[in-house]
């Protein structure tokens, strides 16, 4: 009855807070809260042991997140922000919302991780799915000459799509713009956002599909189906770090680093794999599940620094469109 | 004339229009103030308005060209099926757009059905991806609106002017120049106007089918505007320039469609004798069933991908499925309460500047609407609490300009040849309203709220903007699914959505679908 409630619009009245139960409000993306993500079980595991409400409210994606974190200001509601990835991060400190964590965690990523305010939970590398009994090239270059067709999102519009804006760009620098033009045959076409790229590739309309070295663990363990792989790149795999943070500005802050901490914890970490479809940031002590054994896992991981990738975003999409728009 | 008595008022009419005007004015300047010294528009900027209009002009006219043989062929045949044929025709409008374009793409792509036949004949496999693409997919969603309103404008001609016509041995040409080519003067520009109105926010579509960066729209600009740059003062003016263009091609398709209907008739079933001709019966026929295949083979597509999935949905699906059936329920009644005040001000003949407010919805930018309103509510309230009002509201005021074109041709000329006779009657107001405008307007009032309740069930509208994790309406929850790599479950629940969209349209048209059948 709950939906019939909201949708006749009377229960401005129901989101005033019971009084005695505390409230945290977690503004992450769309997916995480969703049925389907990490959102249920992770809010009952926190308000078992937090004694307080947690309150997530899902945005788009990580770049629509941050949009809203500007709108919204000093007077947001968000207690704490999780969601943003390192492309987003400069952004981010810049708008002065954001307070440090004061935490240091141990954790299991391939890089180094020293940044005061933002606390990663997850971790991806960026690759092309294909599937497994076709052959796949092994990096960009070859991938060029060949005749496989790509399907790929557009950086402005799709994180994923900015972070092979930025795997190419560090991998091959000023020699980025002679990549693309190569990769300008490949590319059946762009989309909006990852899933119409994955749901166009499914339908075979592309032989690979810019996706996460993970994906294939999605196919594997949900669905009991190995037919699809990722390719391993010999330059090296961009990631894709997805960090949280709590806001300055925050009525909770004794409650906010509780949740920070629980999102380092076994508990936390344990629901990642199998519903954000990503390696968790610290590695769960009964290991990954069973299947991400299969995945391949780079020799190199590549990742620009926050300023770095700030720094580089504007010339490289310069790049990108004027190599896709010959 | 300003002075003489009027059968209904045009105050209501007026209020609605400002209402809108103002909901849609408020929300842009809302973006605008927020906004700190941006970039301005640059060379990027241009060449996205540049494709925006380009495709936009070749959709519309597409559409339209495409539309006048299928509904002439429609108006001047019986045949069985033709009811089911004519609702079903309304289906792709009503789709998602995301499932839409998967739907077409397993018809008309690399690996569809058609590069599958080619192959059979060893020949390489469709283009679609580009320029000719975008068409395709717009004229896909559009040609079924199109023919859905030139029909109407077609069953509008008085059954005795046929019969006349008959009498006189009208046929062929002169048929053509004498009724068909004068009704199609009146009805057409206002259908480009809307259509072209339509294809200026198209942004996935656009993007997915134009096969990458050339295909940059004006709405993909006003995305990047927002999400990449934070420039909220470009967004305003990518904005603004979509309302100016929409509000030229209103203005330029109003000045062209002026001029007279074709008087009254008696309410009569319509009967043709004309065209009875082998060629002309087979050229209707060929017609009607290269349009069907057109358009019903994307969705037979979608059905066989979400049909093993439909039987197996999870309950969060039905849930959501309950939310969207309560949204488009709100959105239908508000689109009425919108439509018709505004549609009977219109209809005393000087409404120009009431059509183009009506038209305003299309136009505006989702993205810039729903952040204006939320800039708006939120010093008065938590917006997440609005979610499902503001969306219905939204989704009310997109189909506004769909609603006015349908019911805005009949209300004139019902006015125009009744008023005075009512009048002398003293009949006025709502005894007025009541016993000769909304009976004449019963199918296009079914017609009208089929179309709101099928467009509010199954777009995505702005309910992103304001999302609240407990409530999902059912084309976010297929958004979700696909998020989550359940691409077959999506699929299964697109396929419910489009029968929700589709039962709900049926339902609703039911009058209408007793005024296309003669």
């Amino acid at each position: 009855m709950k939906h019939l409630v909201f949708a006749a619009g009377f229960l401005s009245v129901a989101t005033v807070a019971v009084a005695e139960t505390p409230e945290l409000t977690v503004y992450t993306y769309d997916s995480f809260v969703s049925d389907w993500g990490p959102g249920p079980q992770v809010e009952e595991a926190f308000e078992a042991q937090c004694n307080c409400d947690l309150n997530l409210v899902g945005i788009e994606d990580g770049a629509a997140l941050l949009a809203r974190m500007k709108l919204e200001g000093a007077s947001s509601d968000a207690d704490v922000v999780l969601g943003l990835d390192t492309n987003l991060i400069v952004a981010a400190k810049e708008t002065g919302l954001f307070a440090e964590h004061g935490q240091t965690p141990e954790l299991d990523l391939p890089i180094g991780w020293s940044d005061p305010v933002f606390l990663p939970y997850d971790w991806g590398y960026f690759a092309f799915v294909h599937n497994a009994d076709a052959q796949a090239p092994t990096n960009f270059k070859a991938l060029a000459e060949s005749d496989k067709k790509i399907v790929i999102q557009d950086p402005r519009s799709s994180t994923p799509g900015l972070g092979l804006l930025m795997w190419v760009k560090t991998a091959y620098g000023d020699e980025a713009p002679a990549i693309w033009s190569g990769l300008a045959d490949n590319v059946v076409t762009v989309t909006k956002g990852w899933s119409e790229a994955y749901g166009l590739f499914l339908e075979g309309e592309a032989d690979m599909v810019l996706s996460y070295t993970t994906s294939p663990a999605y196919h594997l363990i949900a669905e009991e189906d190995p037919s699809k792989a990722a390719a391993a790149f010999d330059e090296g795999h961009y990631m894709q770090v997805e960090v949280a943070a709590k806001l300055a500005g925050t009525d909770q802050p004794e409650l906010a680093d509780q949740f920070l901490a629980f999102m380092l914890s076994d508990t936390f970490q344990g629901i990642i794999p199998t519903t954000n479809w990503m390696y968790p940031a610290v590695t769960p002590e009964g290991g990954l599940p069973e299947g991400f054994e299969t995945l391949v896992t780079p020799e190199k991981s590549l990742l620009l620094s926050p300023e770095e990738a700030a720094a580089a975003r504007d010339a490289a999409l310069d790049e990108w469109l004027t190599a896709l728009s010959q | 004339m300003a002075d003489r008595a009027q059968p209904v008022s045009t105050a209501p009419g007026k209020i609605v229009a400002a209402g809108v005007a103002a909901i849609i004015f408020g929300a842009l300047v809302a973006v605008a103030l927020r906004a700190e010294t941006g970039r301005g528009l640059g060379a990027p900027d241009w060449a996205a308005l540049r494709f925006t209009v380009l495709q936009a002009t070749l959709s519309a006219l597409f559409s339209v060209a495409l539309a006048i043989p299928v509904a002439r062929a429609l108006a001047r045949r019986r045949f069985k099926g033709r009811r089911v044929l004519i609702a079903l025709l309304g289906a792709p409008f009503i789709l998602p757009v995301i499932v839409a374009v998967l739907g077409l793409i397993a018809v008309f792509g690399r690996a569809g059905w058609v590069s599958d036949v080619l192959g059979l004949f060893g020949l390489p496999p469709v283009q679609i991806y580009g320029l000719h693409g975008v068409v395709l997919a717009h004229v896909f969603f559009n040609l079924p609106l199109a023919t859905r309103l030139i029909l109407q404008g077609w069953q509008e001609i008085p059954g005795e002017r046929f019969r006349l016509a008959a009498q006189l041995g009208v046929d062929g040409w002169a048929m053509v120049r004498l009724i068909e080519l004068p009704m199609l003067m009146r009805v057409v520009p206002s259908i480009l106007a809307v259509i072209f109105a339509i294809c200026l926010t198209s942004f996935a579509v656009a993007l997915t089918l134009g096969g990458g960066p050339k295909a940059t729209t004006i709405e993909l600009a006003i995305y990047q505007a927002f999400r990449f740059d934070f420039d909220l003062g470009r967004a305003a003016l990518l904005s603004v320039v979509q309302l100016a263009l929409t509000i030229a091609a209103g203005a330029l398709a109003l000045w062209l469609a002026r001029g007279d209907g074709f008087g009254t008739g008696l309410d009569r079933h319509i009967r043709r004798w004309d065209g009875q001709t082998t060629f002309a019966r087979y050229g209707d026929g060929a017609v009607t069933v290269l349009a069907a295949g057109f358009l019903l083979l994307p969705m037979l597509a979608m059905a066989l991908n979400g049909l093993p999935a439909l039987l197996d949905l999870p309950p969060q699906v039905f849930s959501a499925a309950l939310t969207s059936v309560v949204v488009a329920s709100i959105s239908t009644a508000l689109l009425l309460l919108m439509a018709l005040p505004m549609t009977a001000a219109i209809a005393r003949g000087r409404g120009g500047a009431l059509e183009l407010a009506g038209i305003l919805g299309l136009a505006a930018s989702p993205l810039v609407i729903g952040t204006g309103l939320f800039i708006l509510i939120r010093p008065w309230g938590n917006p997440l609490a609005w979610a499902l009002p503001v969306t219905a509201l939204v989704n009310a005021i997109t189909v506004l300009p769909f609603a006015l074109r349908v019911l805005v041709p009949r209300a004139r000329d019902v006015v125009a040849r009744q008023g005075r006779l009512a009048l002398s009657l003293d009949m006025q107001g709502w005894p007025f309203l009541r016993h000769v405008l909304l009976p004449r307007l019963k199918p296009q009032i079914g017609f009208a709220a089929g179309l709101a309740a099928a467009l509010s069930m199954g777009d995505l509208g702005v309910i992103t903007l304001f999302a609240d994790p407990d409530v999902a309406t059912l084309p976010l929850q297929v958004y979700r699914l696909m998020g989550a790599y359940q691409m077959d479950t999506a699929a299964g629940a697109a396929l419910l959505l489009l029968l929700l969209s589709f039962g709900a349209f049926w339902i609703l048209d039911r009058g209408g679908r007793a005024h296309v059948e003669a």
